[in-house]
């Protein structure tokens, strides 16, 4: 299909098939969540040789696994014979795979291994042939840990897509005393009815809280202090007051910054003792003083001063290094998506830490949190209002004519709650839907 | 139709779980004690305040330093350690209460309706004035065109203080807890 995408922009607004048809999402899934690199695990959910873990890249359901030489690898997570998925367990550990069909077995590098019953496949039947394989994902590079993946062959390497985001990764894993994170603690898995997108347009909006969140600030405001606490509501109610900051300071106190191929990240908020390390309640006192001994006082220092909230890799991850939390989008369909969250324990952390950041989980991230719920209601509700044929044009210009180059190859909002990250994950969009389109266009030359 | 004779066995199954040991039983006996009847009741009483939106008598259903816990796992073995669905402390369950009540709680914009069936309810534990109760639940959630369904088990830490019954903890265990779940407004 060529199609130029461009004719669904405008200065400052975008069309609203973007978020609605279903031939649109479907190319998506083959130009953004298939040929770009995206994220698809971290390598301490695979530590030993034999684990594997079962995740998807956009609506294609692909095995993360550790070969047994130790070597990280991504392959599609369907047998070769008659297309059934293989790894039916979501996690675990495996010296092959086997499809329980017909009992073709796999290396763990997808490669067939053995077919019972051989002598009745015709006689060019060569098992050796790559069609026989549980498919490789071609590309497949680990950033300190994130392993991220590409269905195409060829293009730029993760390190150059990744850009001025590869320090938000870098400030999760400074984190840990012992320079070391791992996936802990679970995982929350929420939904909503509604296209990708409008998860990751909502996760630098410094402009929503106080509107979408006023029910559980007005409520955590009104909390006593004075009733019974284990110290998890606590944490929770602090950071539904901090949500609850003036107008004036998400304006100009947070500050929004843009990088290329749609990677963004918002400043952070907060200025409270129990939220922020670096400002030494007794919780974080033993923190700082295991990170001093592991990394010096001046490292301890430039490592606590990096204070950011959300950073998004386009096009489907987000962490928030201070707080541990990673989470992953992955589409259903153009009006459905799951979202999944990790929590990260930081090695050398005293445990208390890594219990906080469960308690923190639990309101950010939490299924059934306080704050949470109504974030998926507006993505709920964003999907029936643009069912409507009333708008055809929506306005994703906050900021437009004020934002400013950033030192390193961005854009950043001059007020934090500019629109630029919107502006520059549809740029990206925009580049990858067009940029296949030449590719093809080429091939068929 | 086919016999249905499954029900037979299911009935046999619940020998196997441990119930009340003989010298719990003697403090049963005692005239304050929480026996079967009086738990059953006041669970359909809870379940019946949560689908009339009373939660504020809901809230006073609990101890002071009571707490609510929806895990994120199936046998999850502590709030502390792993991520949950829900987990609130007295202080955090009074939050969520309040903002239940605020005119700007947009995810219950229109309200929920719920309809709750408590059923094979059975004591686990008993000690003095207290016990642990175990219960299934069936929620029905009507909101906005849409019908969900919550099944599980519910455990109750049931306390005697006050003049009355309190809840002490209550855990509530989804069958799909660890499914990709849109998000749960109404105490389950």
């Amino acid at each position: 299909m060529a199609q130029d995408f461009s004719k669904f922009f405008e200065p400052g607004r975008v069309h609203r098939k973007l978020y609605t048809d279903p031939a649109i999402f479907d190319l998506e899934m083959e130009r953004i969540f298939y040929s770009t690199w995206v994220y698809v695990g971290h390598e301490s959910q695979i530590k030993n040789p034999g684990d594997y873990f079962a995740t998807h890249m956009g609506r294609k359901p692909v095995v993360l696994v550790r070969d047994m030489d130790g070597t990280v690898r991504v392959i599609h997570n369907q047998c070769a014979h008659r297309g059934a998925m293989v790894v039916a367990t979501e996690k675990g550990n495996a010296p092959e795979f086997t499809c329980c069909y017909h009992g073709w077995t796999y290396h763990l590098d997808g490669k067939l291994k053995a077919v019972p019953l051989n002598h009745g496949y015709p006689r060019d039947f060569d098992p050796s042939n790559p069609k026989t394989a549980m498919r490789r994902v071609p590309r497949v590079t680990s950033y300190r840990g994130f392993v991220f993946a590409s269905g195409a062959a060829d293009g730029p390497a993760l390190e150059e897509t990744l850009g001025h985001m590869t320090t938000s990764l870098d400030d999760l894993i400074d984190r840990a005393p012992d320079g070391e994170i791992e996936v802990a603690g679970g995982v929350f898995r929420h939904a909503y009815d509604g296209n990708w997108k409008v998860y990751f347009e909502n996760l630098c909006d410094a402009a929503h809280p106080l509107f979408v969140h006023r029910s559980s600030i007005d409520a955590a405001q009104q909390q006593s202090d004075a009733v019974h606490s284990d110290g998890s509501g606590e944490i929770a109610i602090r950071q539904m007051r901090q949500n609850g900051a003036p107008y004036s300071f998400w304006e100009s106190q947070v500050g929004i910054w843009t990088y290329p191929n749609g990677h963004s990240y918002l400043g952070d908020y907060h200025d409270d003792s129990k939220l922020v390390a670096a400002l030494k309640d007794p919780v974080f006192r033993d923190y700082i003083a295991a990170l001093e001994k592991k990394k010096g006082k001046a490292e301890t220092k430039r490592i606590l001063e990096v204070r950011r909230w959300n950073s998004n890799i386009y096009p489907n991850v987000s962490l928030m290094s201070q707080f541990q939390q990673l989470r992953v989008v992955q589409p259903v369909s153009v009006n459905r998506t799951v979202v999944t969250t990790y929590n990260f324990r930081l090695k050398g952390a005293p445990e208390q830490v890594f219990r906080n950041t469960i308690s923190f989980a639990n309101i950010v991230n939490g299924t059934g949190s306080l704050v949470l719920t109504d974030d998926l209601e507006i993505y709920n509700r964003i999907d029936m209002g643009l069912s409507s044929e009333g708008t055809e044009w929506l306005q994703v210009g906050r900021g437009y004519h004020s934002d400013v180059p950033d030192a390193h190859g961005g854009r950043r909002g001059v007020n934090s709650t500019s629109e630029v990250y919107i502006r520059n994950m549809l740029d990206a969009w925009l580049g990858y839907m067009n940029d296949s389109r030449r590719e093809q266009a080429r091939a068929a030359s | 139709m086919a016999r249905k004779q499954k029900p037979k066995s299911k009935i046999a199954a619940p020998a196997r779980r441990r119930v009340a040991e003989p010298r719990s039983r003697a403090v049963v006996q005692a005239a304050d004690a929480l026996d079967l009847h009086r738990c059953e009741q006041f669970l359909l009483h809870e379940a019946r305040l949560l689908d009339d939106a009373q939660f504020d008598d809901w809230l006073a259903l609990f101890t002071t330093d009571g707490w609510y816990w929806v895990p994120s796992e199936p046998n999850q073995s502590n709030p502390q350690d792993t991520v949950s669905l829900i987990y609130d402390d007295r202080r955090l369950l009074e939050t969520r209460v309040r903002r239940l009540a605020s005119p700007r709680i947009y995810s219950q914009e229109p309200r929920s309706r719920t309809s709750r069936i408590v059923a094979n309810v059975t004591i686990e534990e008993t000690g003095n004035k207290a016990c642990t109760v175990r219960s299934k639940f069936l929620m029905i959630e009507y909101r906005r065109e849409v019908q969900r369904l919550f099944a599980g088990t519910a455990f109750h830490h049931l306390v005697q203080a006050d003049g009355g019954i309190r809840i002490a903890w209550k855990r509530v265990d989804l069958v799909n807890c660890d499914a990709p779940l849109d998000g749960i407004v109404v105490p389950l």
